[in-house]
């Protein structure tokens, strides 16, 4: 468990040349399987990291490495490859495309990486039984597969969407207060269900929310302000 | 890039029918404009293919359009006659090979009645160069004997040996028949595609018989000559309207318009087919390129409705685009995930737009023909209308190319989260 899935050093980021940095962490490490709670209240630069990490965005100094690979080296489709091969996401709300079925959604990760979709078929035998597979792991039984995703509930959605995140074994899962819309109850399934399948496949979940009660069950808890502008690391 | 055109079409499928009224109102325009384009063309074609072999068309003096116009396409009416003595001067010149007489002026069911020679069966050429045939019976030889052009014979349910009825004057309804002196149907010409097709073919002698009685537009009343008692008098045409001149030689054809025109004993007018078409197309070629212009202007504001549908969907889908960027999506993906939409709409409503006009031409063109003599040819698309649709598909690239780059500026700046 000491393989670095993230690091970041001495990174800089501003909008534009005229502008203030609004982030600037001079180091942070994340290593492979690790669960990451971070705290990052809204205006905190949760969204620009998120950006940064997802490649994006491109910081003016510093650099981020995931993987090994330098993703400030690598050209912009190179990064969105990058992105697509080996990093989920999982948003807030309105996590599905309207107009794709339920399988379809959770399959649309495997439509821009080869690489995911062969994970995936090695891991289910085929694409759609694969798919089958993590739904039934994260409690949407088959009757829903075949509905409008936009009729589904929103815990439903969300579930979907971490199926999406999760196909293909990306190395890194980055989420982002996926359970603001969820009521108490229901946020605590869903982290169990969403920390369950990472440790399943071994996936390093970065999970940023403003809300600390949920950080229980992770590895870790950080706060954006206390990596950020600080040279504080709290690697473990 | 079969995942792009997966996500395309099954966005596009759910926005269907806000994209199908958009692809309809593409299709119409595009409908529009080939309309005008074939018309356009099949008309000019119809006219051209109306006379040929014929050097020169002579009449009272006028415009040669106007002189074009009544004597070979049977539109309008001619304002004055030539007199008989000119029709021989003009057959007796040694450089004419054949002089075909026309007198136009009565109709039978608004079908226009032309008095002409036997000449007129061997001499008169139309399309490339083709005789007149007969599909039944022959030419007319006694007085009372009538040819049918194919329209004629069939839309009124003619055959041969029929007995008709001639009306004095044009039009549909006349107030005045011919009745005392009934035709017989001797011959029915085979179809010609040219106004030909819509003419009763009478005698000249025949036409000065039925008006030997008339005057001024109506019978002389006290006076009513019976048919049989007509053949004792001098049916020598006093006036008729036009001649169709055929020459020796070609090359000559300047000098006897020149003679024509010269002549001294009445104010003649002789032109040459072709050159006359060409003045045809000069007047009308305004009107052409207005309506051309219109339907261009159609075709843009279909284009301009479909950027506007597709602009306005991208509101919507800030999200979506943002969900498939967060999957892997390039922008320049995205770009031609929105630029596609317009795209295959424009390619789409280009093809229904053909359709449409082959299934219109299929049903509206023999009405054009039974109506103005105008054969539409439900033809396989020509090359300037091919042209035209290239044209459109291409501009409708250009125009969803600002989708396209709308949602890809979009993109980048959204980033993975949507700025709404």
């Amino acid at each position: 468990m000491s393989e670095t899935v993230i690091e970041i050093a001495n990174l800089r980021f501003r909008w534009s040349p005229a502008s203030e940095f609004c982030l600037g962490i001079p180091c942070f490490a994340a290593q492979a399987g690790e669960r990451i709670f971070l705290y990052g209240p809204s205006g905190s630069g949760k969204s620009t990291l998120l950006g940064l990490l997802g490649g994006v965005l491109v910081p003016e100094e510093g650099r981020i490495n995931l993987l090994g690979t330098e993703l400030t080296q690598l050209r912009s489709s190179s990064r969105d490859r990058f992105r697509a091969d080996h990093v989920g996401f999982l948003f807030q709300q309105f996590n599905l495309v309207p107009y794709l079925s339920v399988i379809d959604n959770v399959l649309l990760s495997c439509r821009f990486s080869a690489r995911r979709t062969a994970r995936a078929t090695a891991s289910g035998g085929s694409l759609h039984d694969e798919a089958r597979r993590l739904l039934a792991h994260l409690d949407l039984e088959e009757s829903l597969h075949r509905r409008e995703v936009t009729r589904l509930s929103v815990g439903q959605q969300q579930r979907v969407a971490a199926a999406r995140a999760l196909i293909g074994s990306p190395e890194i899962v980055i989420a982002d207060e996926p359970t603001s819309s969820l009521d108490a109850e229901r946020q605590e399934a869903f982290l169990t269900l969403l920390s369950g399948e990472c440790a399943a496949t071994g996936s390093t979940l970065l999970f940023v929310s403003h809300d600390r009660r949920l950080a229980a069950g992770f590895d870790r808890e950080l706060s954006l302000a206390s990596i950020s502008h600080t040279a504080v690391n709290e690697a473990a | 890039m079969s995942s792009l055109l997966f996500l395309a079409a099954r966005s596009a499928w759910n926005r269907r029918l806000t994209l199908g009224m958009t692809l309809i109102s593409v299709a119409l325009s595009v409908t529009l404009l080939l309309a005008v384009e074939r018309v356009r063309h099949e008309a000019r074609a119809s006219f051209a293919q109306s006379v040929a072999g014929t050097d020169l068309v002579v009449g009272a003096r006028s415009s040669p359009v106007q002189l074009m116009l009544y004597a070979v396409f049977r539109l309008g009416e001619a304002t004055n006659n030539i007199r008989w003595p000119s029709y021989r001067a003009i057959a007796d010149n040694p450089a004419v090979a054949w002089a075909i007489p026309l007198s136009l002026g009565d109709s039978h069911h608004g079908f226009p009645v032309i008095g002409t020679s036997p000449a007129y069966f061997e001499h008169f050429h139309y399309g490339d160069s083709q005789a007149l045939a007969f599909s039944a019976g022959k030419p007319f030889a006694d007085l009372f004997d009538a040819v049918l052009g194919a329209e004629v014979a069939e839309r009124l349910g003619y055959h041969v040996g029929d007995r008709i009825v001639l009306n004095h004057g044009m039009g549909e309804v006349s107030l005045a028949e011919h009745t005392d002196k009934p035709f017989t149907v001797v011959g029915i010409l085979a179809r010609t595609g040219t106004p030909l097709d819509r003419s009763v073919h009478i005698g000249l002698q025949a036409m000065e018989a039925i008006h030997l009685d008339w005057q001024g537009g109506a019978p002389l009343p006290g006076l009513a000559i019976p048919a049989e008692y007509v053949r004792k008098f001098d049916l020598t045409p006093k006036e008729i309207t036009a001649v169709l001149v055929g020459l020796k030689s070609r090359a000559a054809v300047f000098k006897v318009q020149r003679q024509i025109n010269a002549y001294a004993a009445e104010p003649l007018l002789a032109v040459l087919p072709g050159v006359a078409l060409d003045q045809l197309w000069q007047v009308v070629a305004m009107a052409e390129r207005t309506l051309l212009a219109v339907s261009a202007m159609v075709v843009a504001v279909g284009l301009c409705g479909l950027v506007a549908v597709v602009l306005a969907s991208l509101g919507e889908r800030r999200r979506e685009l943002a969900i498939l960027r967060s999957v892997g999506a390039r922008p320049l993906e995205v770009f031609l995930l929105l630029s596609a939409e317009g795209l295959f709409i424009t390619a789409l409503g280009a093809l229904l737009g053909l359709a449409l006009l082959t299934l219109l031409t299929a049903v509206l063109g023999p009405l054009a023909q039974a109506h103005f003599g105008l054969a539409i040819r439900a033809t396989w698309i020509s090359s300037d209308e091919l042209i035209l649709l290239a044209a459109v598909v291409g501009i409708g690239l250009i125009a969803s190319l600002l989708p396209g780059y709308r949602a890809y500026r979009l993109s980048l700046a959204d980033g993975l989260m949507p700025r709404l």
